[in-house]
C-alpha cells in the first residue's frame, strides 16, 4: 500500500464521492481534511510535494543512465583503446595498468569493448522500444478509445502475437531477416531492433489499450465531445497524454529487457556480429570462459544490470512524477 | 492530562457504554502534525443513537474510526480514554480489537461494495466471523446467517445466501453489510455515512431497518452524517464537529429548538427546504473547513462565521453548557442568539435586502 | 376509461408556446447479456420553454442520466426526436450535430472525473473556444477570464493550477466556467451537487441560479434529492423506469402530488426537524425492477399500495390534474381534472 496519510494541502474532498474508505485507507481522507479554503488553494509551498520528489535513488538513476548514455556518444573522441585491437599476451587477463577491466579472451581491453558495446546495447533497447511504442501505443490507443469494431478485429490479433513466445519470435525474425553473412552491421542492427520491437507491440499495446480504455470512459471526454471536438483530437490532446505516463514507465523496463534480451540472441549468435561488441555478445562470448577469466561476464553484467537497474528506478520516477492525484480514492 | 472541554452527556457513573474522554488523534505528515480529532468527549448509553454531524474534514470519520481501533498504528497517533463498559480500550492490542470486533462493536461503511468481499458469496461473509467469534458449526452458523439474512429483510434469504455481491443492488448490499455487522450481535454501532451512497427511497428504507435492529437488540449505535436531516428524526443525542472538535452538542430536540453555534445554523439553513417556495436563495457560508496543522489561536470556524468579532480569531471559545441546562453544550463566544449576532443578522437582512430591491441579489453567497 | 396510444402519451407538451427544447417519444435502449435489451428510457415527452429550469427526478436506474445524455446526443437516442429552437438533433450527425453543440452544455456529476487532470483550469475553460477558434487569444483570454470571475474563481491564483489542486466544489465551479464559456442556450445539469457536502451544495445551487440570470440560461435539472430539485426548478418531472410519471410546476408536485410514486418519494425525504415523527410506514418498499424487464402496465404497480388488477394491464397515459400539471396513472391522488372530449385529441392546459 502507498503512503496513505497524505500531507498535500491539495487534497480534494474524499467524501465529495461517495466512495467509502475501506478499513485500511482510513485515516486519509478527513485527516488530511487540512482543506484549503473554497475560494482558491493559497499555499504554494506545497506545490513540490505533489509531484513527488525524484529521491537519492531516482538521482543515482538518473546520474548513471546519464554517464553511459555520455560514453556512448563520445566514444569516438576517449582515450580509449580500439576495442577491435589484440593485445598479444594479454588475453583474458583480469584489471592492471592501461586495463582498468581487463582483457577479453582475445587480448581486446574491455573498458572500450563495454563503451564501444553499450553503443549497440542502447541503440537497440531504446530502438526497439521506440518501435514498439510508436506501433504498439497506436493500436492499443484507438482500440482503447475507439472500442467497438476496431477493437474486435486488432486486439485479437495483439493477443495471437502475445501468445507466440516472444523470444522465438525474435529470433525466427532475426534469423529471416538477417541470416545471410555479409548483412551489414548497422543493417543487423536494424534487423534486431524491428524483431525486438515486434514483440514489445502487444505488450505495450495492451497496456495502452488498458489505460486508454478507462481514461475514456471519464467526464471530461464526454464534456470535450460535447463542445464539439472531433474524436481524433479528444483522442490525442484528452486522452493520449494521461496515457503517457504509464506507457513511458512500462517503456522504460522495455529498454531494460531489449537490452538483456539482445545477449540472448547473441547467444544464438544471431545477435550483434562479433567482432563489434555489444554488451549481450561481449557476456556471450565470455560465457565460455567463465571459469578462467570470470571478470569478462562480471564487469559486462554489472554494466548492464546497474542500467536495467536505474531504467527501472526511472520508470518508476516518472510514473510518481506524472501520477496526478486527484482525490480518487 | 488535562481535560480542557467538559465532557459531553452528563450521565455521571457507570451509567455509559461508551465513555469518550479527551480524545484527540493526529496523522503525523512531513508538514506537521494533522490534528485530524482534537479533546473530544461524549458518552453514549445502551440503547441510544448519538448522531455525529459536520462536513467532509470536519474529522467526523476519523473519530469514529478512532473509536473503532481502525487507524493504522503507524500513522495515528491517538490520546486520551475510550471506555467501553467500563474498560479503556485505546490501548488494546491488534489481537484484542480483532476479538473486541463484531463481538462488542461493529462497523458499516458508506460504499457497501467496498465493505463486502467481491469474491465471496454473501452467506459465507457472513457465517466466516459466526463460526470464529461464536464457534458455530457449519449448519448452526447457516441457519444463523440465513435468518440474519430475513431480519434485514433481504427477500428469499435462502436463495440470497449463495449470491455474490455484485449481483445484489446497492440497498441490498448495505443490508448484507449490516447482517454482517450484526451477526455476532455488537453492543455498539458506528454508521458512517450509511445512506449517503443511496437513493432517498433506500436511504429511508436503511434508516428504518437501522432503527428497528437497534430497538430489537437495545443496541447503541453512533450514526455519522453530513446530513442533519438524517439524523433529525433518528438520533436522540446529537454532536456537530468542525476542525476535529465538537462544537456543540445536545438533545436531538434541543439541539434543533435552540442552536447556538452559528455553524450548527449554517449546516441547518444551507439545507433546500421542501416548504419554501422554489428559487428561494439559500444560505450558504463561504470558503471551506481550515487546515489541521497548526491551527490558530482563535475559533476555527471564525473565518467563515457571519458573527465573527475580533475576540473570535484570538481566543478559541471553550466547550460550555448551556446556562440553565447541563446537557446542551456549546463553544462559542456571541451563540446565534446573542445581542451581538442578532445585532449582525439584522444588519444582514437589511443588506439583502436592500440588494434585492436593487435586482442585484448576488451579493453574497458563494 | 384509457385510451390506446403509444407510450405515456404526449398531452402535457406545449408546442403552442414556442418551446426551447422539445424531447418526443425518446427511447434510450443499451444491449444487455444474452441478447436483452436494458430499456433506460422509453417513449418519454416533455418541453422546455426559454429561461425554465426542468427537474428530473427519481431513483438511480429511473432513466433520469440517460435522458439528460440523450438530450446532448451522447450517445444519440435509440430513438424519439430532440429538438432545440427551430432544429432537430435527432436529425443531423457528424459535423452539422457537432456545430450545434456549443449551443447545449452538460455539467456532470464527479466534479473530478468531468476535468482533465492533466490540464490547466484556464486551458480546460479555453478549450471550447480554441475548438471553434472563437476570437483571438486576446479576447479568449478576456472571456475565460470573465467566466471564471463569474463563478467565483480567483482567476489569477487558479489559471495555471490543476484540477486535483482545487476542492470538488471549487472544480464544479470550473465545470460551470466551462459550460458558460461558449454563451449555450441550455445546460444540462447531470446531478451537479449530489456528490458535494451541504454546504457547497448550497453555494453551487444558489451559483447556477445567477448564472442563469446572468447569462440567460434554459436548464435541465437532474437529481435524486427533491428538495434540491424543488427549489430550483420551475417544473418538475418525476421519472420511474423510463417513463414519466407526473409532470407539473414544482409548486404544485410538491404541495399537491398526484402520483403515489411521488407521494413516496416525498415521504422519503428526511426532513431536518425532530419533531415530525419518521412514520416507516409511509416508506416505500422493495427495489427497482430491472430495466431489462419491466414491468407490464403500469411500471410502478409492483410497489405501489393503490394498484389493482388494471394498473398491471394498461399502461397509464398522461391526464391534466391542474394547470400545467400532468399525471400517469390509473388511480392518482387528486382526481383528474374534467375537460369535455378530451378522449383521443391532445389537451392544451389552459393558461
Amino acid at each position: 500500500m502507498t503512503e496513505h496519510v497524505d500531507p498535500d494541502p491539495e487534497h480534494t474532498e474524499a467524501e465529495t464521492r461517495g466512495v467509502g474508505l475501506a478499513p485500511s485507507v482510513i485515516g486519509t481522507a478527513e485527516a488530511v481534511g487540512v482543506a484549503i479554503g473554497d475560494t482558491v488553494p493559497e499555499d504554494p509551498e506545497g506545490k513540490p510535494d505533489a509531484k513527488g520528489k525524484i529521491g537519492i535513488g531516482g538521482w543515482l538513476a538518473i546520474s548513471w543512465l546519464g554517464l553511459i548514455v555520455a560514453l556512448a556518444l563520445l566514444a569516438p573522441v576517449l582515450p580509449l583503446h580500439d576495442p577491435l585491437e589484440q593485445f598479444s599476451g594479454l588475453a583474458s587477463s583480469g584489471p592492471q595498468t592501461g586495463h582498468p577491466l581487463g582483457t577479453d579472451a582475445l587480448g581486446r581491453d574491455m573498458l572500450s569493448r563495454v563503451i564501444w558495446g553499450s553503443r549497440a546495447s542502447l541503440a537497440i533497447g531504446l530502438g526497439a522500444i521506440t518501435f514498439g511504442m510508436l506501433i504498439g501505443g497506436f493500436l492499443g490507443l484507438v482500440t482503447g478509445f475507439f472500442k467497438g469494431r476496431v477493437d474486435a478485429i486488432v486486439t485479437p490479433l495483439m493477443s495471437l502475437l502475445l501468445a507466440i513466445p516472444q523470444f522465438v519470435l525474435a529470433l525466427s525474425l532475426v534469423t529471416v531477416l538477417a541470416a545471410s553473412a555479409d548483412v551489414s552491421d548497422t543493417r543487423r542492427i536494424l534487423v534486431v531492433i524491428l524483431g525486438l520491437g515486434i514483440t514489445t507491440i502487444p505488450i505495450l499495446g495492451r497496456i495502452t489499450r488498458a489505460n486508454t480504455f478507462s481514461w475514456s470512459e471519464r467526464e471530461f471526454v464526454t464534456a470535450a465531445e460535447a463542445v464539439g471536438a472531433r474524436k481524433g483530437r479528444i483522442m490525442i490532446r484528452s486522452v493520449l497524454p494521461n496515457v503517457f505516463p504509464a506507457m513511458l514507465s512500462i517503456a522504460m523496463l522495455g529498454v531494460g529487457l531489449a537490452m538483456i534480451a539482445e545477449g540472448g540472441l547473441s547467444v544464438f549468435g544471431v545477435g550483434v556480429q562479433l567482432p563489434q561488441p555489444s554488451w549481450g555478445n561481449i557476456i556471450a562470448e565470455g560465457r565460455n570462459q567463465l571459469r578462467r577469466a570470470p571478470h569478462i561476464v562480471i564487469f559486462t553484467s554489472v554494466v548492464l544490470f546497474l542500467t536495467v537497474l536505474a531504467l527501472n528506478f526511472l520508470g518508476d520516477v516518472i510514473s510518481k512524477r506524472f501520477d496526478v492525484r486527484e482525490g480518487q480514492l | 492530562m488535562t481535560s480542557e472541554e467538559t465532557p459531553v452527556g452528563t450521565l455521571p457513573g457507570t451509567g455509559a457504554l461508551l465513555d469518550v474522554r479527551d480524545l484527540s488523534t493526529k496523522f503525523d505528515s512531513p508538514r506537521g502534525a494533522v490534528r485530524a480529532v482534537s479533546n473530544v468527549s461524549l458518552s453514549l448509553e445502551r440503547g441510544q443513537t448519538l448522531g455525529i454531524v459536520g462536513e467532509s474534514g470536519s474529522g467526523k470519520s476519523v473519530l469514529s474510526r478512532t473509536i473503532m481501533g481502525l487507524l493504522p498504528r503507524s500513522t495515528a497517533s491517538v490520546t486520551g480514554e475510550i471506555i467501553f463498559e467500563g474498560e479503556d480500550i485505546s490501548g488494546f492490542s491488534d489481537d484484542q480489537y480483532r476479538q473486541f470486533w463484531g463481538t462488542e462493536m461493529a462497523m458499516i461503511f458508506q460504499d457497501p461494495m467496498t465493505a463486502l468481499n467481491p469474491v465471496m458469496k454473501i452467506g459465507k461473509q457472513i457465517t466466516e466471523s459466526l463460526r470464529r467469534h461464536m464457534g458455530m458449526d457449519r449448519t448452526t452458523a447457516h441457519d444463523t446467517a440465513v435468518e440474519l439474512l430475513r431480519s434485514v429483510r433481504i427477500p428469499e434469504p435462502a436463495k440470497r445466501f449463495d449470491v455474490y455481491p455484485h449481483q445484489l443492488s446497492g440497498g441490498m448490499r448495505q443490508r448484507v453489510v449490516i447482517a454482517v455487522a450484526l451477526a455476532c450481535g455488537p453492543r455498539l454501532l458506528l454508521a458512517d455515512e450509511p445512506t449517503t451512497a443511496l437513493d432517498v427511497t433506500i436511504q429511508a428504507q436503511i434508516l428504518d431497518l437501522l432503527e428497528d435492529q437497534q430497538r430489537e437488540r437495545y443496541m447503541a449505535m453512533i450514526l455519522v452524517t453530513h446530513d442533519l436531516g438524517v439524523v433529525a428524526g433518528r438520533a436522540h443525542k446529537i454532536a456537530v464537529m468542525y476542525a476535529g472538535r465538537i462544537v456543540e452538542s445536545a438533545p436531538t430536540r434541543k439541539l434543533f429548538a435552540d442552536m447556538k453555534m452559528p455553524y450548527t445554523e449554517a449546516l441547518m439553513s444551507a439545507i433546500p427546504r421542501l416548504d419554501a417556495p422554489p428559487h428561494t436563495k439559500l444560505s450558504a457560508i463561504r470558503g471551506r473547513p481550515p487546515q489541521l496543522v497548526n491551527p490558530g489561536p482563535g475559533c476555527a470556524f471564525a473565518p467563515r462565521c457571519p458573527y465573527a468579532r475580533d475576540l473570535c480569531s484570538e481566543e478559541r471559545p471553550v466547550l460550555r453548557p448551556v446556562e440553565d441546562d447541563p446537557d446542551h453544550l456549546f463553544a462559542c463566544h456571541y451563540p446565534v442568539d446573542s445581542a451581538e449576532s442578532i445585532e449582525i443578522k439584522d444588519h444582514l437582512r437589511a443588506e439583502q435586502m436592500v440588494a434585492e430591491a436593487a435586482g442585484g441579489g448576488d451579493s453574497d453567497g458563494w | 376509461m384509457v385510451i390506446p396510444m403509444a407510450g405515456s402519451g404526449t398531452s402535457h407538451l406545449r408546442p403552442s408556446e414556442k418551446p426551447l427544447l422539445t424531447v418526443e417519444n425518446l427511447t434510450v435502449e443499451f444491449p444487455a447479456r444474452r441478447r436483452k435489451v436494458v430499456s433506460a428510457v422509453s417513449n418519454l415527452s416533455f418541453d422546455l420553454l426559454p429561461g425554465e429550469t426542468l427537474g428530473l427526478v427519481g431513483e438511480s436506474g429511473c432513466g433520469k442520466s440517460s435522458t439528460g445524455k440523450a438530450i446532448i446526443q451522447l450517445p444519440p437516442p435509440t430513438s424519439g426526436t430532440v429538438t432545440l429552437g427551430n432544429t432537430e438533433l435527432t436529425a443531423l450527425s457528424g459535423k452539422e450535430l457537432r456545430q450545434q453543440r456549443t449551443r447545449l452544455q452538460m455539467i456532470f456529476q464527479d466534479p473530478i472525473s468531468s476535468l482533465n487532470p492533466r490540464k490547466n483550469v484556464f486551458d480546460i475553460v479555453e478549450e471550447p473556444l480554441r475548438i471553434w477558434n472563437l476570437g483571438d487569444a486576446e479576447e479568449r483570454d478576456r472571456r475565460v477570464t470573465e467566466c471564471l470571475h463569474a463563478v467565483g474563481v480567483d482567476v489569477d491564483g487558479a489559471r495555471e493550477r490543476k484540477p486535483h489542486e482545487f476542492s470538488g466544489g471549487q472544480c464544479q465551479r470550473i465545470s460551470i466556467a466551462r459550460a458558460v464559456v461558449t454563451e449555450p442556450e441550455l445546460i444540462i445539469c447531470d446531478e451537479p451537487v449530489s456528490a458535494l457536502d451541504v454546504l457547497v451544495q448550497a453555494q453551487i445551487l444558489n451559483l447556477l441560479e445567477e448564472m442563469k440570470q446572468r447569462f440567460g440560461l434554459t436548464l435541465v435539472f437532474v437529481a435524486h434529492d427533491l428538495a434540491v430539485v424543488k427549489n430550483i426548478s420551475d417544473r418538475v418531472a418525476v421519472m420511474y423506469l423510463g417513463k414519466i410519471c407526473e409532470i407539473g410546476p414544482s409548486e404544485a408536485i410538491f404541495s399537491n402530488p398526484a402520483h403515489p410514486y411521488t407521494e413516496a418519494l416525498l415521504n422519503a425525504i428526511p426532513v431536518p426537524d425532530p419533531s415530525v415523527q419518521v412514520d416507516s410506514s409511509d416508506h416505500l418498499r422493495g427495489d427497482l425492477p430491472s430495466p431489462i424487464d419491466p414491468p407490464a402496465g403500469c411500471r410502478f404497480h409492483t410497489r405501489c399500495e393503490r394498484a389493482t388488477d388494471v394498473c398491471s394491464r394498461v399502461e397509464p397515459q398522461m391526464a391534466p390534474v391542474g394547470d400545467g400539471h400532468y399525471v400517469a396513472c390509473h388511480h392518482p391522488l387528486i382526481t383528474p381534472v374534467e375537460i369535455s372530449g378530451s378522449v383521443g385529441t391532445s389537451v392544451t392546459p389552459a393558461d
